[in-house]
């Protein structure tokens, strides 16, 4: 579903991506954890092209993402990205968030955009909440309405850059819920996170990234027991003491 | 000043109409509402074209911009009203000439307060609009510009308000707007030029801080509902 060849990124001098080579099957989740500023962030975000490569291929479903002739909006379609700053819309309701997509891009009808956007509202468990603003909901009610929205236009692969790390502790618990749901559910997904618990229960590999490399790939199960890498093992060691 | 009012307000309010032409102040509310009118859609093309990744069409606003910004209304003003009819040669009235001048002047303003609100909005709103598939005009049309618009409301209010005291300067070019009106009341009256002049402060007062308030009062509306404030 996503292929990474040897996918490398500067900017400027600095090299954030090195030689990146990373692919994901159908209905596959992957978590990618790693040091702040080891590129797990930059690296989702090339695959729908938030950021540009330098060297490298990316493919998504069998297309080359970068490619000259290329649309990315038709692209970007197919991947929901989830952020960390959840970023909704703070003038529309939760219900024309989540529409957005549904109505201005993929131009359906307003009825059978209504209709799967409160299906969807309903699923992440804030059907109540159709009709208020942003700024009147919770971090984490603001995410899983985020989640919502990423999903309206039924994107076969879901990208998470750090969903849990702008929440209160005590919100983390129900965005996580939604994301472990997907992943049950089938879904593709890459998830940026430090919810070591979550990669422990969801994730079918585990990706250990420091200084722009992929420094460790394994199962939950090895990576987490017997890491392999040094830095992957203190890393594990910081986050448990945490 | 009430004598002064009680007499003589209906030329302040309307100038010679209906024995002659409109004027006094529903002409400087006439002249306002048409620059207004016209200043806010061109100065939206303007803020559009300068942050456009099109970098000619950048430049060129970013220049008339520039050029608008660093000469003075008045001088705008006289030189629309000798200017013009030479280059389009034929006359042009007074009234459009002054709501040309106001447009072009008010329009150079706008554009930056419009710019300076489209650049302020959060990078993360436009890549969540652009991840889900957005092209860059549907982000600017539904999720930048509502956004930028309501969060410069203020500082727009300011150009609205000065756009209603600029109008005065119609004056010059003897459009017989309030101000010119007002100075015809003070040669009848002739002994009391501190009192029309004053009548006439309270009139642009009144207009102005009425159309402020109004602004303001529709701003917090709007904030109160989408639960901003």
């Amino acid at each position: 579903m996503i292929k990474m060849e040897k996918v490398s990124k500067w900017f400027g001098q600095h090299q954030v991506l090195n030689d990146i080579d990373l692919s994901l099957n159908k209905g596959e989740v992957v978590v990618i954890c790693g040091p702040s500023g080891s590129g797990k962030s930059t690296l989702i975000r090339t695959i729908n092209r938030l950021e540009s490569i330098q060297g490298g291929r990316i493919e998504v479903d069998g297309e080359d993402v970068y490619a000259g002739h290329m649309n990315v909006n038709s692209l970007r379609q197919k991947i929901g990205f989830v952020f960390q700053q959840f970023n909704l819309f703070p003038h529309m309701t939760v219900l024309d968030n989540v529409m957005f997509g549904l109505v201005n891009i993929q131009k359906r009808s307003k009825k059978e955009s209504m209709e799967r956007a409160r299906s969807l509202l309903d699923r992440v468990g804030l059907l109540e909440k159709i009709n208020a603003y942003p700024g009147a909901l919770s971090g984490g009610q603001q995410q899983r309405v985020a989640i919502a929205r990423a999903l309206a236009q039924q994107p076969p692969v879901m990208l998470f850059d750090e969903p849990t790390s702008a929440l209160d502790p005590e919100m983390v618990g129900e965005v996580l819920q939604v994301m472990k749901e997907l992943a049950k559910e089938g879904m593709t997904m890459v998830c940026v996170t430090h919810e070591m618990g979550f990669a422990r229960e969801v994730a079918d590999r585990v990706v250990f990234m420091d200084a722009g490399q992929i420094q460790e790939i394994a199962d939950p199960e090895t990576f987490f027991t017997s890491p392999q890498h040094p830095r992957a093992q203190r890393f594990l060691s910081d986050v448990h003491i945490r | 000043m009430l004598e002064i009012v009680r007499e003589y307000w209906p030329m302040l309010l309307v100038g010679q109409y209906p024995n002659g032409p409109l004027g006094g102040l529903a002409l400087t509310l006439i002249v306002a509402v048409l620059g207004l009118a016209f200043s806010l859609p061109l100065s939206l093309l303007i803020a559009l074209a300068r942050v456009s990744p099109v970098k000619w069409l950048s430049f060129v606003t970013a220049q008339f911009v520039r050029v608008i910004r660093g000469i003075p209304l008045l001088m705008l003003i006289f030189w629309a009203y000798f200017v013009v009819p030479k280059l389009i040669g034929s006359s042009v009235s007074g009234f459009t000439t002054l709501v040309c001048a106001l447009v072009v002047y008010q329009a150079a303003y706008l554009a930056e307060v419009i710019r300076a609100g489209i650049e302020a909005i959060p990078s993360g709103q436009i890549e969540a609009s652009r991840s889900m598939g957005s092209s860059y005009m549907l982000t600017m049309r539904k999720v930048i510009l509502p956004q930028a618009l309501l969060n410069v409301l203020p500082s727009m209010t300011n150009q609205f308000v000065s756009t209603i005291k600029e109008t005065s300067l119609g004056y010059v070019i003897s459009v017989n707007e309030l101000t010119f009106s007002a100075n015809q009341v003070n040669n009848l009256v002739l002994t009391q030029p501190l009192q029309v002049f004053g009548v006439l402060a309270v009139v642009y007062f009144i207009v102005c801080f009425s159309l402020s308030r109004s602004l303001r009062w529709l701003d917090m509306r709007i904030r109160r509902s989408r639960a901003m404030a």
